[in-house]
């Protein structure tokens, strides 16, 4: 059999990305808690935050590298696989992805190392405010990655010269029109993937009654939140479900699994799809469902697959599973934080050693979810890389042979196997270690310290 | 009319991969030297030298990388499949080192694990970025847009040549930052692996030199016909000057000076190529104004450039005067 460059090189993205996008998932969402911790010791002086908020600063700080060492792969892959892809859109997403690079680069280079390891050098507000930038930096920084695949899923402002496209109009580059939805949807979704690891982790610590006080605290806050952005959530998807119908119809073909067009349209709970024959095997339907989900209308009509030629339909399994799966893990979430409400309104909250025992197990949802919404509006928006205008595979380098690509695969593979397990081992560790009190904080700051007196360096916040 | 930013676009990249070589370079090269330090002791003074401001230095071919899609998309479509396998080794070898400086201290029961980690990491990204600058000289091949040659081209006498050379430059740039940074024994230790280097550096400088012109017309018009060779002769001069310089400062008592002089030489030859190569951002088949981006995706990310990078600068000025002075072994990195 020979091996394909294109494939091999989508394996290849979809590995070092998938890896990579577990950590904004969660940075994005911590940096914004750290925020609100800070910001609530800063206004009421208590120490309970203060301690909470170091406690996840620790670990925000380990998952941070980790993000910037799987980063700076990222970029470089445009140009090792995906150069003629980069060769026709780079004037139009180069600056965006240029933009969120700097923005990391920014942060990690200023509020950064204020945030980590200025605790006791600046004042409070100082703290604050670097906690606050360090926040908005990471918004900022998904602000433009989400921008960039949101041009190449719904690309506007843009003009074709000689088969490359060339920026007419930033504003609609950037506010193409499935950027919003995808913004919000995303960002939340980080938000509840964050919440839920500070839920679970919360819930261990009650049961090892460790830190109880600020246990308690992480669980209620957790779950406060938890009971707004889980049912907003479902919204957002909804309405980003609307904008890729109109957008990306073949996509949400996939997704409901649907190859005939039908008036109204059921809903297929599930099935196995067989794509060569293009139809649904053992489908689960239920009536009208289908056109009352999708358009808000009891007899709407969803597009089937063989409204388009074979050759420009996306693959229907792992969009149809991988939503499904999604869809899942958001009932489950909703559950989760509307029983969470029930036993604090019933005061049996802390109790319920069976639920802080399910608010332990989870905790990883979030990334589950996050990782198949990503596959979802991925591999539904095949064949293409910009959507209805360049072919994945015609955006591979040419010069790849699938001997090339299988090597580095393998390496990425082997690379990604040691570094993860390695870095969330040592997470584990400082959840174990668990909150401390302020006097127990390590005085030294990172890094090697000149043979300056100790005053002079310690007034300074080191870099990350 | 609009504004031509070409010039501005190549002299930030130039900048850009100048602080990154110079500043990352020093930093892999005490990664190399590492290996070869006597002692426990030792090891970890030289580690401690770089631990506060290595990963600053990494960010900077992230932007290096960046840039170049943005200015030259041309150039980063064309060069970077062509050096597909130095990049990707060069990206694992520099993931294992960061991850290497974290948990070295943190399991003292793998330390010799992370220890090769840290040593061969730094090793195999330096080779491989050499690799990919002698690429770059040598040329490529090239069908309209695309590079039109294998993925096995890199492995020839010249881009090899000059990743043993750069694995001796990053080495001198180490070694004299522990000059600056260290004393007493671990001091001499590294004037010593300092001579060592230097030698093997104008070894190359000498070779590359006279290999390239010796290959390429181009490169030999450029520099030995009249009257150029007036106007460039300073660049091979000064060259000598500095080496001579570097000699003196490696076996006296200068401390900085090393450091500086070092800088000097790679200067040098950064001029030296950017000399052979003008105007060519993808040897020899496109000029910087074929490879550029549009003016307009120009204009937009130099915006956020010029109004970021003034701010990062002056930071990280700062992180290197709050770590000035010598470092001991005891102040552990964490």
């Amino acid at each position: 059999m020979a091996l394909d460059p294109v494939l091999l090189s989508r394996l290849q993205w979809a590995w070092v990305i998938s890896w990579h996008i577990l950590l904004p998932a969660f940075t994005v969402g911590l940096s914004a808690y750290i925020a609100v911790l800070e910001g609530l010791y800063f206004f009421t002086g208590r120490e309970v935050w203060f301690r909470i908020s170091g406690f996840w600063t620790r670990i925000f700080g380990v998952a941070f590298g980790m993000g910037v060492v799987s980063g700076i792969i990222m970029p470089f892959q445009f140009g090792t696989n995906w150069s003629r892809f980069s060769d026709a859109a780079g004037d139009v997403i180069s600056p965006l992805l240029s933009y969120e690079g700097l923005m990391a680069f920014f942060l990690e280079a200023s509020f950064l190392g204020v945030l980590l390891f200025g605790r006791r050098l600046v004042p409070p507000w100082a703290h604050f405010f670097a906690a606050f930038m360090v926040a908005f930096g990471t918004l900022l920084s998904s602000f433009w990655i989400l921008a960039t695949n949101s041009w190449m899923q719904t690309p506007a402002g843009y003009k074709l010269v000689d088969g490359r496209f060339e920026p007419v109009d930033w504003f609609a580059i950037i506010f193409n029109p499935s950027f919003p939805y995808r913004l919000m949807h995303n960002v939340n979704a980080f938000y509840i993937t964050t919440a839920f690891v500070v839920l679970g982790v919360g819930a261990w610590l009650i049961r090892r009654e460790r830190a109880v006080e600020d246990a308690r605290m992480m669980v209620r806050m957790a779950l406060d939140l938890l009971i707004i952005i889980v049912p907003l959530q479902i919204f957002l998807g909804d309405q980003h479900g609307l904008n890729t119908l109109e957008y990306q119809p073949a996509k949400i073909a996939a997704i409901e699994g649907r190859y005939d067009t039908v008036r109204p349209t059921p809903l297929t709970l599930f099935g196995i799809p067989d794509d060569a024959a293009a139809t649904m095997r053992y489908a689960i339907e239920i009536p009208d469902l289908g056109s009352l989900i999708l358009t808000h209308s009891w007899n709407g009509t969803i597009k089937g697959l063989k409204e388009w030629p074979a050759d420009e339909r996306p693959p229907v399994a792992l969009p149809f599973f991988a939503f499904r799966l999604m869809v899942g893990v958001g009932v489950i979430m909703l559950l989760v934080a509307i029983t969470g409400q029930l036993l604090r309104w019933r005061g049996r909250l802390w109790d319920s050693v069976w639920f802080l025992h399910l608010c332990q197990l989870v905790a990883p949802l979030g990334f589950v979810a996050v990782i198949a919404g990503w596959v979802t509006t991925e591999v539904g928006r095949q064949p293409w890389t910009v959507y209805g205008l360049m072919r994945t595979a015609d955006s591979v380098s040419p010069s790849l042979t699938g001997t090339d690509v299988t090597w580095s695969l393998a390496l990425y593979v082997a690379v990604y196997l040691i570094m993860y397990p390695t870095g969330i081992a040592f997470m584990a560790g400082l959840v174990r270690r668990g909150p401390r009190e302020p006097e127990a904080e390590p005085q030294l700051i990172e890094g090697g310290l000149p043979n300056q007196p100790f005053e002079t360096a310690a007034r300074m916040p080191a870099q990350s | 009319m609009v504004l031509d930013l070409v010039p501005l676009w190549t002299a930030l990249l130039a900048l850009a991969v100048f602080y990154y070589v110079v500043f990352d370079g020093f930093d892999l090269g005490v990664g190399m030297l590492y290996g070869l330090l006597p002692d426990e002791a030792a090891r970890r003074t030289a580690m401690n030298s770089i631990a506060p401001i290595w990963d600053g230095n990494e960010t900077w071919l992230v932007f290096g990388g960046l840039g170049l899609l943005t200015a030259f998309p041309l150039a980063f479509a064309i060069i970077i499949p062509a050096v597909y396998f130095p990049i990707l080794i060069m990206l694992l070898a520099l993931v294992f080192r960061g991850v290497a400086f974290e948990f070295r201290f943190k399991h003292p029961a793998a330390r010799r694990f992370w220890d090769g980690a840290f040593c061969g990491g730094s090793l195999v990204a330096t080779f491989a970025q050499g690799v990919v600058l002698g690429s770059f000289i040598a040329g490529f091949k090239v069908d309209g847009r695309h590079f039109a040659g294998s993925s096995l081209d890199w492995v020839a006498p010249f881009p090899l040549a000059i990743g043993l050379a750069l694995m001796f430059g990053y080495s001198l740039l180490g070694a004299a930052w522990l000059i600056l940074k260290t004393q007493g024994d671990l001091q001499s230790w590294a004037r010593r692996a300092g001579q060592v280097c230097l030698i093997a550096v104008l070894a190359a400088i000498l070779a590359v030199s006279l290999w390239t012109p010796a290959t390429n017309a181009d490169i030999a018009r450029r520099w030995f016909s009249w009257p150029d060779i007036a106007f460039l002769a300073p660049v091979p001069i000064i060259t000598a000057l500095i080496a001579a310089g570097e000699w003196y400062a490696l076996r006296s008592r200068h401390e900085l000076l090393p450091f500086l002089a070092a800088i000097g030489l790679f200067l040098m030859s950064f001029i030296g190529i950017a000399v052979s190569l003008w105007p060519m951002i993808v040897p020899y088949h496109y000029t910087l104004w074929q490879a550029a981006s549009s003016p307009s995706t120009q204009a937009f990310l130099l915006i956020g450039t010029l109004l970021l990078l003034p701010v990062i600068l002056m930071y990280t000025a700062w992180s290197y005067w709050v770590f000035r002075g010598k470092v001991s072994e005891a102040a552990g990195y964490h």
